[in-house]
């Protein structure tokens, strides 16, 4: 794997540089091989929406990115600089956990259960990161995060704690968190799937808010084809750790190529 | 059969109350020192050292796994041996505290163990720092959970100061002792020990109790 | 004189005294089962007094030091016309005190199991007994038995005690030989290291076994 790594450019160069690439990128879970040397770029101000069945590495594509798993093959590159990486006497090495607490900073992610901090407040969790990570005063941190809980409409639930607020009132809480830290990507992953039905719809409203009025790339698992068909710019069909097939919304929706994209759109049209 | 003397109970209760605050010192300064180096067992048994974690982690079973009052003697009698004097309190703090830094560790473990794996990765997505993550974000949460055990420990090392008067330690045991053989008569001071152990613990494990609720109402989190 | 020299004359009677513990042990444990399945039991009984009874008994022995416990019972019960034999005073102290702590393993285990259980027992036409012995026991029995480890630790250490009124277990050998000797680290340190041996090597595996073999029973393994 050493020499391998001469493979891969100390940062990207030229032109057109992508805001996210993933270079032949491989993640194991013992003999299981969940992602399997993927290519992907996501350029600056895109949405790209990941969709497939159950098991087929969408989540792990994310985790990877922020760094929360450990990448076995490959390198990500966020903003041309190696992200899952750094460079050490010339050549990339594995990054150590002071780089990627740094590189993380550009990088935001909602999670399917939240994951808010049960002891703190709405406006505490907002508060938490840019206090205590990007140094700025109480004051300004709690003026940012009043903005951006009124953005998720959430500024009257803004003292409360988790455990008293809705499904779809803790995502906005957590998507309002991540915004907090001014991230430059934001990754979503199955954010609507653990919410009842009635409350999805808020939380989409918030994304749908994000893409018209921010210059965010996002990177967004879902199992709403609606919704992505309407939000994205790209489409990409995961099947079983590589992309079987990627497109424009209406490209992959309106006329698939892949029999296995035809099949998982099918299946999954009729479940609604 | 009951030959229970009132004007003896008089007699001797100021003595007993007297070493009762003894009793309370020695079990306070003993879970001070055992809260602190719980923690510090607790953690070192998740450093990135795997040696280290094991060799902490054999220490802890080992000190849990022996009797208290063996290790009061172990370490009252050994530091002679080698030229150290230890006084009986001094002796007595470290073994208390040493033994209860065991069992308390294992509560701070649980504690955290307890906290979901979503709260570090949300806390590694914030990139908070290892230090932040665990004084900010898992801490607080863990506290609930270790709190009952926490509380339990500490009526329990109020209940194992006795053994302490093995080595001298003029607390309720050792004072009971002295004055039964002074008087010939154990019924009395025996009896009174055993009341004063449970006029204080029985509050102090109630007012727990209730002090747990409340924690985990302040903190947010739903009742058990 | 060198450890093993020390071991080879104080050796056999380090043995003596680790027997004598595991006597001790063995006692005190059937004792506590005892106190504990049928406080426990009580705990959970409907009639006032029955419940009393047991709450009264577990907190009082829960309440005071196992200390306290020993010598009321072996200086104080004599005045009562009880006179009890070092030996019996020892692991009578050391197993009613667990058993008090046991009761609530016991109960706790008991109310662990669904309520589904207790509905079908009933639904089958079961006696209240015969739901208790054949369906709630058996899985409470399985829920309590990693509690029940921790507790025979416990119940082991707590026979150190039964030394300071002269026992002869290995507590108070390690006593002895320390006072004649002065060799403070070895015979202190010996003892250490083999009620470690009996925790770690005789009693935890014991416990893993039985529940290994209790789960298989109940089909969970
Ligand atoms: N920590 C892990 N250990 C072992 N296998 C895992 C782990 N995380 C995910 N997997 C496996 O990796 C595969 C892809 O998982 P994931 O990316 O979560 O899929 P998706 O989000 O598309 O449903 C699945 O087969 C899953 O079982
Ligand atoms: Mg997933």
């Amino acid at each position: 794997m050493k020499d391998s790594m001469k493979d891969y450019p100390l940062k990207l160069e030229g032109d057109n540089i992508p805001m996210v690439r993933f270079q032949n990128v491989t993640k194991r879970y013992g003999d299981l091989v969940v992602l399997d040397h993927l290519d992907l770029d996501v350029q600056e101000a895109e949405m790209v929406t990941i969709i497939g069945p159950s098991g087929s590495g969408k989540t792990t594509v994310l985790r990877m990115l922020m760094a929360l798993e450990k990448i076995n093959d490959g390198v990500i590159y966020v903003e041309g600089q190696p992200m899952t990486h750094m460079v050490k006497d010339g050549t990339l090495t594995m990054a150590d956990n002071k780089y990627l607490r740094q590189q993380r900073m550009n990088i935001g992610m909602c999670f399917q259960h939240f994951n808010l901090f049960p002891h703190m407040t709405a406006l505490e969790n907002c508060i938490e990161a840019p206090v205590q990570v990007l140094g700025l005063s109480k004051k300004d941190a709690i003026a940012r995060a009043e903005d951006l809980l009124d953005m998720v409409g959430m500024l009257e639930k803004a003292h409360e704690h988790p455990s008293r607020l809705s499904g779809g009132q803790q995502q906005r809480v957590a998507i309002a968190r991540s915004l907090a830290m001014r991230p430059k990507i934001m990754l979503f992953d199955e954010v609507t799937s653990a919410l009842d039905p009635e409350v999805i719809g808020e939380v989409t409203q918030v994304i749908r808010k994000l893409v018209s009025k921010h210059n965010l790339t996002m990177l967004m698992v879902t199992h709403q084809m609606g919704f992505a068909r309407e939000i994205s710019d790209r489409v990409c069909f995961f099947y079983d750790g590589k992309i079987e097939e990627q497109g424009s919304p209406d490209e992959l929706f309106g006329d698939p190529k892949s029999e296995r994209t035809q099949q998982f759109l099918s299946a999954v049209l009729e479940a609604n | 059969m009951f030959d229970w003397r009132w004007e003896f109970v008089l007699d001797i209760l100021p003595r007993l109350v007297k070493a009762t605050g003894n009793t309370v010192l020695a079990a306070l300064l003993g879970y001070g020192i055992a809260m602190v180096l719980g923690l510090v067992f607790a953690l070192a048994q998740r450093t990135p050292f795997p040696l280290l974690n094991r060799a902490v982690r054999e220490c802890v079973e080992f000190i849990r796994s022996t009797p208290l009052v063996l290790q009061i003697f172990f370490v009252f009698y050994v530091g002679p041996q080698f030229g150290v004097m230890l006084s009986p309190w001094t002796a007595g703090m470290i073994a208390i505290g040493l033994h209860y830094a065991s069992y308390l560790s294992e509560v701070y473990r649980a504690g955290i163990d307890s906290v979901p794996r979503g709260q570090w990765e949300a806390a590694t997505a914030l990139s908070l720092n290892p230090v932040r993550t665990y004084s900010r974000i898992i801490i607080p949460q863990a506290i609930p959970t270790a709190f009952a055990g926490m509380g339990n420990y500490l009526v329990g090392i109020f209940k194992d100061t006795p053994m302490l008067s093995v080595i001298g330690v003029a607390e309720l045991m050792h004072t009971a002792n002295a004055i039964g053989s002074e008087h010939y008569r154990f019924l009395e001071p025996y009896t009174l020990v055993g009341l004063i152990f449970l006029l204080i613990s029985l509050p102090t494990a109630a007012a727990l109790r209730k002090t747990e609720a409340k924690i985990r109402r302040k903190l947010g989190l739903r009742s058990l | 004189m060198t450890y093993v020299e020390f071991l080879k004359v104080y050796g056999p009677q380090l043995l003596e005294g680790s027997a004598t513990t595991g006597m001790q042990t063995l006692l005190a444990a059937a004792l506590a089962i005892i106190i504990a399945v049928t406080a426990g039991l009580m705990r959970l009984s409907k009639n006032r007094f029955v419940y009393g009874a047991a709450t009264v008994y577990i907190e009082i022995f829960r309440g005071t030091s196992l200390l306290v416990q020993l010598y009321w019972i072996f200086f104080v019960l004599p005045l009562f016309g009880l006179t009890l034999e070092k030996f019996t005073a020892g692991y009578l102290a050391v197993g009613m005190n667990l058993g008090a702590y046991g009761a609530e393993l016991v109960r706790g285990g008991i109310l662990s199991v669904p309520k589904g259980q207790w509905e079908a027992a009933t639904a089958l036409s079961m006696s209240p007994a015969k739901r208790m012995v054949r369906i709630i026991f058996p899985q409470a029995f399985l829920n309590m038995l990693p509690p029940w480890g921790n507790l025979l630790i416990e119940l082991l250490k707590g026979t150190a005690l039964v030394a300071l009124i002269s026992v002869a277990d290995l507590m108070f050998v390690a006593r002895k030989i320390n006072g004649s000797t002065y060799m403070s680290a070895q015979a202190f340190g010996s003892a250490l290291l083999i009620y470690y041996v009996m925790s770690r090597a005789v009693v935890t595996p014991f416990m893993r076994w039985l529940e290994l073999v209790m789960a298989r029973k109940l089909g969970r393994a």
